[in-house]
């Protein structure tokens, strides 16, 4: 794509949109997930996280304003930058944080790790290794919501590096020939690994690559929860009603490189710094103050307690214990 | 006494029964629709459940496919098609990397309830991209497991197992035995994957054969009858859970086997299944473990040279007087 369609930054949300919702219960969760993040950060730096980890800080709006849109029967399916989705489906974190250090009671009994997290009671199909292997799970979901009838929803996060596996267009067709009750939610964080979207993906726009299937698909401020929320609302509402898949595209960043570790050369530091201006948890705390939803005191009070659960979750889990060795070959078939 | 089927019908009984049986059950491929089946072999099912359960896909095995595991997933039991064999390969990451390992992966809070069905052969005339058989690289896949049935009654209650099983199974159908009949049989409608079959009892040679290999060594072993050699001949059934125990129990009476399948010899099925008895039966054996395979090419067009690809009857008997 040429210069001139450069993402936009800039916020544009209507104050109106998505107001009912359990604001503070938005902010905790972005804040727990920053906060989980960057003790995964430090973790990895110690060399203490087994494989590749890909941290979402920067991202919490996207993460937090479609998750917690949803019922708690709709699926999700989350890519390699995934935790913040998993923390947001109510994953614990502490068993989450042992998945990702490989220990026993990680939640998937530490066998699995940062990019293979399957939650399914908690209708969660997964983090991925594969990128853009989340699609067709989470439209699979969606065929069989709606072969059943039960009316749940199934939301497939991808990153824009998965714009351009074909993976992406054949479900895209398949959920508008068939209206299947999926959101395709494309994380545009401006990179694939260390190459610029731009670089590597063709034509007009991203929303096109929906539009070319009759795909409702909207481009969202997605450093902004509400504006995220109120977007994922209406794919909802599209969903449930019987009328098909949406396509948001969230305009997010990611702070922390492609993965723990990533020095990041290929980005400047002006386009760094636009973006910090529009941290989704500095601007939705003022948001709140100014709303008058809570006090700075209030906020630093839910702080403290994020921190604090977080620091638990690192201790139980520096703690616990490697798999036993007899784990080794269970479940590989029923 | 029970009706004779064709092959063909013998998968297609099972999947109406077990449709009626459970509205979990979903099929998904490529014209199975009101089409029917490019080889007739979904014929009637659209017309019974409706375009909500019998699912025309466009030509998107990647996508299809991996939909078919997320349904899975979320609680259906699809059974998806994949119309030749060789179209495998386009399904190969979503079957490999997602499909395989989502048990695993989960520490077997999530499964993947689903039949791949796919088609086969060597020996109608469709050349390099229309004959293969992937069976042997879906088997060594740890995850996945393989059934390749030989005969009509198999396929019946082989896809009956195949479906009700928890995990993802590859159904390998030949295309050349799709006409062939046998008798319908319900004895071990409900044994689950695994268990092989004696097909003729003999007390000089064990013949090891899968899918049309089947009536290959049928065929060897009435030649070597003539010549007072006694054939016993097992059919595994699955490859993967493969009944080893069968196997074994069979070569510890007869101290000779022959292995064969119609793929590629090379890193294939009896390399494999001849390890197990090398290793497994030792002091039992008169003579290493022969084994026969298809040769290792793209299969040609040619009706001469294709002929030529996999075991014959004569090649059968001859490999078993060598190791007489
Ligand atoms: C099929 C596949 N190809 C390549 C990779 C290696 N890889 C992992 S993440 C990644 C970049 C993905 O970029 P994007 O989708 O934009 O997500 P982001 O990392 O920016 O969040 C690549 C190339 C992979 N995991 N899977």
């Amino acid at each position: 794509m040429g210069a001139s369609t450069k993402r936009a930054v800039s916020g544009g949300l209507s104050e109106a949109q998505g107001v009912s919702e359990d604001s503070l219960r938005l902010y905790r969760t972005m804040l727990l997930i920053r906060h989980f993040e960057e003790s995964v950060r430090r973790l990895a730096a110690a060399g203490e996280t087994p494989g590749l980890v890909h941290l979402c800080s920067g991202q919490e709006a996207t993460n937090v304003g479609v998750v917690l849109a949803l019922a708690e029967g709709d699926y999700i399916a989350s890519h390699h930058r995934g935790h913040g989705h998993c923390i947001a489906k109510g994953t614990p974190i502490d068993l989450l944080l042992a998945e990702i250090l490989g220990k026993a009671p990680g939640i998937c009994g530490g066998r699995s790790g940062s990019m293979h997290v399957v939650d399914l009671p908690r209708r969660n199909l997964g983090t991925n290794g594969i990128v853009g292997g989340g699609i067709p799970l989470a439209a699979g979901a969606a065929l069989a919501a709606r072969a059943r009838g039960t009316g749940e929803v199934a939301v497939c996060f991808f990153g824009d590096g998965a714009l351009n596996q074909g993976l992406l267009h054949e479900c895209m067709n398949m959920a508008a020939i068939w209206s299947l009750p999926v959101i395709f939610v494309c994380e545009n964080n401006g990179y694939g690994e260390f190459t610029a979207m731009e670089d590597v993906t063709a034509g007009p726009s991203i929303n096109a690559r929906g539009e070319v299937f009759g795909i409702p698909s909207v481009t969202v401020d997605g450093m902004n929860v509400r504006a995220v929320r109120a977007a994922t609302l209406d794919a909802l509402a599209r969903a449930r009603a019987g009328q098909g898949p949406s396509f948001l595209v969230c305009n997010t960043w990611r702070y922390g490189g492609h993965h723990a570790g990533d020095k990041q050369d290929y980005k400047d530091d002006e386009e760094t710094k636009r973006w910090q201006a529009l941290d989704p948890l500095i601007t939705f705390a003022k948001t709140l103050v100014a709303e008058k939803r809570a006090t700075e005191d209030e906020l630093a009070l839910i702080e403290e307690e994020v921190a604090r659960q977080v620091k638990e979750a690192v201790a139980f889990a520096r703690a616990a214990p490697q798999p036993a060795l007899e784990t080794l070959e269970l479940h590989v078939h029923g | 006494m029970a009706e004779m089927i064709t092959f063909r019908e013998g998968v297609l009984e099972a999947l109406f029964e077990e449709m009626r049986a459970d509205p979990s059950v979903i099929l998904m491929g490529e014209d199975v629709g009101a089409a029917g089946g490019v080889f007739q072999q979904t014929k009637g099912l659209f017309e019974e459940f409706g375009a909500r359960r019998i699912i025309d896909t466009p030509i998107s095995e990647s996508g299809a496919f991996g939909m078919a595991i997320g349904a899975a997933m979320a609680g259906m039991r699809p059974v998806f098609e994949v119309m030749f064999g060789d179209f495998m390969t386009l399904c190969m990451d979503q079957l490999v990397n997602q499909a395989a390992k989502v048990r695993y992966m989960s520490n077997g809070a999530a499964t993947v309830p689903l039949v791949l069905r796919t088609t086969m052969g060597v020996g109608a005339g469709l050349g390099p991209q229309h004959s293969q058989g992937f069976h042997a690289w879906a088997a060594h896949v740890p995850g996945l497991k393989i059934v390749v049935p030989s005969d009509a009654a198999d396929a019946r209650v082989l896809m009956k197992a195949a479906i009700r099983d928890d995990d993802p199974v590859l159904f390998f159908e030949d295309r050349l035995l799709y006409a062939a009949k046998a008798q319908a049989r319900d004895a071990d409608e409900s044994l689950p994957l695994g268990r092989g079959r004696i097909l003729r009892a003999g007390r000089d040679v064990t013949l090891i054969a899968i899918g049309r290999m089947v009536g290959v060594a049928r065929a060897a072993a009435e030649e070597l009858a003539r010549e007072g050699i006694e054939a016993e001949i097992v059919d595994p059934r699955s490859l993967v859970p493969l009944d080893e125990a069968l196997l074994l129990d069979s070569v510890k009476r007869t101290h000779r086997a022959l292995v064969m399948d119609a793929a590629p010899l090379r890193y294939g099925v009896t390399g494999e299944v001849a390890a197990v008895l090398s290793e497994k039966a030792f002091d039992w054996l008169d003579a290493p473990v022969g084994r026969l395979g298809a040769v290792d090419t793209p299969v040609p067009i040619s009706r001469s040279l294709e002929s030529f690809v996999c075991p014959t009857p004569a090649r059968v008997a001859a490999a078993v007087r060598k190791m007489m």
